[in-house]
């Protein structure tokens, strides 16, 4: 990684980028092309104006808050159980991802640890929202590019891992499972056998995408050299996730500051990175990484330990004063509660740092002089969630 | 609570207790590089062991302190927001009764403006977070903002992903960053009144109607003969 | 017996003129119906797994006759700064250059609306008639995504007529003739080194030009991995995105009604048309088995272009661009100087 400190020169390092796209040789009337807030590309009501020279981009910008519910401002006045709820529609592709945090910074505020049976649980179900969340963008961005066939087997294939959500915890997209302390319940008979399937499943799912998406000569050239971004322009904007591994940076919140309460140390993974920082490398990041999550569960799923779902915690939950970050490594990239506790059933302030807000914000940085298909490359392959940006 | 400088350890276990003071040896020496960096700009600290590290600075020093810290490895823009410390003058009003069990009523009165770590002087302050990755830890910064000039320098041109945390924090608590290229609201109607996320800011739909309120919390009436409902 | 009766048929000019209206008439949708159903519905939903239609008509087959009733219920929306006679006009100039594309289809000897001697330059020259169309299209709809994928459709049609000749020219040299029968009695009178088994399809030895005409073919279809002008997750369906009903289901018809055709005429050129191999083409038999040979080579040459599109990603209009010039035509040219050659030495 080569991580360059200094403001004035990364300032003329984006702007030398930007140059060299713009195509400056005719002056023509340029466009204002305003894509969404509903177009299918932006999958949700992320709007962006989009200045043409021809079909070159001359600058995009973002305009989100088509779909901003409040959750900084709902957080003050609901208990920790009924946020739970709230920041479930977060990321609704991966939600049980969106709970961990917040769990994990609650109960370091409270200064309980789940029994290890739930940490267990905690860590499969949470890899398993990666798998249900990354498998969707694996076929949507095919979707995107024109391949429609990837994304019906991805809907096909997350089947399995949905359903072994739902067996465990009740609910597909929703699962409000976690509790401070531990799991509302323990998995049903045979769940264990069920998901080793699934996870089969999900290999030959990720085997058939390697052919059908990355192999292809066509999908390689719509991806290759496009919306590069280099590891210290993606550092600045605070990228996380596969969108700043695919930039060289070996970076990955589950192994190297994994929250006390998850338990990856206990299986035997790695981090995928990718050096050439465009929109290919973050499509293989991301395929390699599903892989691994896959791996992931396997491993854990033989070596839960058996015992108590839940630590004994009040029924009345009230979070001692202080305040408490806890960030993971979620589908989209680094996900962080910042909670301040006055010592109440509510708390005082929830900061939700959620990782697509920052992926999304490189987009002006990233789009000028793309194409408008580029464009489409860019945005699908920095992978958003609205509501992980909204919030 | 008070401005706190010394290790909290209530939340750790006896057995920890040696990893403890070996992390917390780390985060010590980030602090003390950052204050031989800032000098007396900073002005708080507090540092939770093998968790996390608070620093506070001058209002004057936060675009510095952003510098500083990216010169000493810590390059990675995690997020930037704002806190008001104002209790909230309406309370959890209308909340279900089982919310309440064991809760004395509301005060009335406000109540005293206690900021958290790292102390501070004023309502407002602004918090932002920056991460190592070579170290695998982040520092927050905080400032105290003056509630007459609500206003601070910008941390846009160090930390290019602080553009659109600004712009929000702007649009959510009125905190005007100096230097800033584009500060226009983010996420709402450029035309809204007002300053959401700060604590005299009415939930409006909280107050209109009570959630999960007093309603919901009925009991249903007869689940078996209502209707089954149109969908089939 | 009545294949005699139908040989010795012989109306006069009027009656088989209107004869000709009315078999183009119903043939052209039902064409379009026909590939609509088979590969839109059915066999994109086998490649992708899942079931597709299922529930109008025995396994779904009725599906598309539903769908047209409902874009024919649907109202006539047209958008307050379109250029309404030329928003109007444009599907059916693309109707209008599909019509004209079916008059020189020979579905055997001498079921045929116009035995063209320039048969294959006819079809060439109208099927590029379209592009005018999809311009107007694009143009009159005072829509910004239309007006992209009006310009990006004609930028790519006018790319792929080229290869599309070039890829033809190779047959026209072989068979020696531009008359579309004239191709498929060369295809069924060759031989293979001497061998006249299976007469000499022009697949075998025209190979790279089927390719080329294939992906032509695709191009000019608008049909990935192509279909930049109707890209819908970049400039959401392009020049029909204004267009509903009525008019939708024209370029719809259109667009299906080509690729029958296209297919066609690939099946003529390349696989030796309505012939079979051990019937001589004078066989008064071709009357019946004509029709149903060309369809199912059609639907032989459809599998393959609609397998293509189900699969692949889309191109960028630069990609394709240089796809076509760089790579494409040249690779044409180089098969029409070695077929050239060949024909003088053999």
């Amino acid at each position: 990684m080569t991580a360059t400190s200094d403001p004035a020169q990364i300032t003329e390092l984006a702007a030398r980028a930007a140059d060299n796209r713009v195509n400056l040789d005719f002056e023509t009337e340029g466009m204002t092309l305003n894509m969404g807030p509903q177009h299918p590309a932006t999958h949700g009501t992320l709007r962006i104006v989009a200045r043409l020279d021809g079909e070159q981009v001359v600058s995009a910008e973002p305009i989100p808050g088509y779909m901003h519910r409040g959750y900084e401002k709902l957080t003050e006045v609901r208990s920790y159980p009924q946020i739970n709820t709230l920041i479930n529609r977060i990321d609704w592709l991966g939600s049980f991802a969106n709970e961990v945090p917040f769990i994990l910074a609650a109960e370091k505020l409270m200064g309980v640890e789940a029994p290890p049976r739930a940490q267990w649980i905690r860590t499969i179900l949470f890899e398993m929202s990666r798998i249900a969340n990354i498998s969707l963008f694996l076929g949507d961005y095919g979707l995107q590019l024109g391949g429609m066939t990837a994304g019906f087997y991805a809907f096909r294939d997350r089947e399995h891992v949905l359903n072994q959500i739902e067996a465990a915890t009740g609910g597909r997209f929703h699962p409000n499972f976690d509790r401070i302390g531990g799991l509302k319940d323990d998995l049903p008979k045979g769940w264990i056998a069920n998901s080793h399937n699934a996870m089969d499943k999900l290999l030959a799912f990720c085997d058939e995408m390697d052919d059908l998406l990355i192999g292809n000569e066509i999908f390689q050239s719509r991806t290759r050299g496009i919306g590069v971004i280099p590891a210290d322009v993606a550092l600045s904007y605070g990228l996380s996730g596969a969108n700043i591994r695919a930039s060289g940076v070996d970076w990955d919140l589950r192994r190297d500051a994994c929250p006390p309460g998850l338990v990856y140390d206990q299986a035997d993974w790695k981090v995928w990175t990718h050096p050439d920082g465009d929109c290919f490398g973050r499509t293989w990041v991301r395929l390699q990484e599903t892989r691994e999550a896959a791996l992931i569960v396997k491993q854990l799923l033989d070596t839960i330990p058996s015992g108590p779902v839940m630590a004994k915690v009040p029924r009345i939950i009230k979070v001692p004063e202080g305040e408490a970050y806890v960030e993971t490594e979620n589908p989209l990239g680094a996900m962080g509660y910042y909670i301040v506790s006055k010592g109440e059933l509510v708390p005082f302030r929830v900061k939700i740092r959620s990782a697509s807000f920052n992926n999304i914000s490189i987009v002006p940085w990233v789009a000028r002089g793309a194409y408008v298909p580029d464009l489409i490359s860019i945005l699908g392959s920095l992978y958003f969630i609205l509501g992980d940006i909204d919030r | 609570m008070s401005q706190l400088s010394s290790a909290d350890t209530s939340t750790e276990t006896a057995t920890d207790d040696e990893v403890v003071v070996e992390v917390d040896e780390r985060r010590q020496a980030v602090l003390d590089e950052l204050t031989g960096r800032l000098g007396d700009a900073v002005v708080g600290s507090h540092i939770r062991p093998g968790d996390d590290l608070w620093v506070r600075v001058t209002r004057e020093a936060w675009p510095e302190a952003a510098v500083a810290a990216k010169a000493m490895g810590y390059s990675f823009f995690d997020y930037l927001s704002a806190i008001d410390w104002l209790p909230s003058p309406f309370g959890r009003d209308m909340d279900a009764q089982e919310d309440l069990v064991g809760e004395p009523a509301p005060a009335k009165e406000p109540q005293p403006i206690v900021q958290g770590y790292a102390g501070g002087d004023t309502r407002f302050q602004v918090i932002g977070r920056l991460y190592s990755i070579q170290a695998g830890m982040g520092v927050h910064l905080k400032v105290d903002l003056p509630d007459d000039d609500l206003s601070v320098g910008t941390w846009s041109q160090t930390f290019l992903g602080a553009n659109w945390h600004e712009r929000e924090a702007y649009e959510m608590f009125g905190i005007t960053f100096e230097g800033h290229p584009n500060l226009i609201k983010l996420y709402l109607p450029l035309d809204f009144q007002g300053h959401p996320l700060r604590k005299d800011f009415p939930l409006l739909a909280r107050r209109v109607r009570p959630w999960p309120g007093i309603v919901d919390v009925e009991p249903m009436p007869g689940g078996d003969d209502e209707p089954e409902g149109d969908g089939e | 017996m009545t294949l005699h009766l139908l040989a010795s048929f012989a109306p006069p000019y009027w009656l088989s003129t209107v004869i000709k209206v009315l078999v183009i008439s119903i043939v052209v949708p039902t064409t379009a119906l026909i590939l609509g159903m088979v590969f839109l519905f059915k066999v994109m939903s086998w490649m992708q797994s899942r079931l597709g239609p299922q529930e109008a008509g025995p396994r779904g087959t009725l599906q598309l006759l539903a769908d047209g009733v409902k874009f024919l219920q649907k109202e006539d929306i047209a958008p307050n700064g379109a250029d309404m006679f030329v928003f109007k006009a444009a599907p059916l100039v693309v109707l209008m250059s599909t019509l004209l594309l079916y008059v020189a289809l020979p579905a055997s000897a001498h079921l045929v609306v116009a035995n063209l001697d320039v048969g294959i330059f006819y079809v060439l020259a109208v099927s590029s008639l379209s592009v005018l169309g999809v311009l107007m299209a694009g143009w009159a709809s005072a829509n910004k995504y239309s007006l992209m994928g009006g310009l990006r459709a004609a930028g790519q049609l006018i790319a792929y007529e080229l290869p599309m000749v070039l890829a033809v020219l190779g047959v026209v040299i072989q068979a020696g003739t531009m008359s579309l029968n004239g191709i498929v009695f060369a295809q069924a009178d060759g031989t293979i080194f001497g061998w006249s088994g299976i007469g000499n399809p022009y697949i075998l030895t025209q190979f790279v030009g089927f390719v080329i005409f294939i992906a032509a073919v695709q191009a000019e279809l608008t049909q990935p991995p192509f279909d930049m002008p109707v890209a819908e997750s970049e400039i959401v369906s392009g020049y029909q995105v204004e267009y509903t009903g009525f008019r939708f289901l024209i370029f719809f018809l259109a667009e299906f009604a080509t690729a029958f055709v296209f297919a066609g005429i690939a099946s003529i050129l390349f696989l030796g048309g309505w012939a079979v191999p051990w019937l001589e083409t004078g066989s008064d038999w071709y009357y019946v088995l004509g029709p149903i040979v060309l369809f199912a080579k059609v639907m032989i040459v459809s599998f393959i272009i609609f397998w293509v599109r189900f699969t692949y990603p889309r191109f960028r209009e630069d990609q394709l661009q240089s796809f076509a010039w760089k790579f494409l035509i040249p690779l044409a040219l180089v098969n029409i100087v070695i077929t050239a050659v060949l024909k003088v030495v053999f």
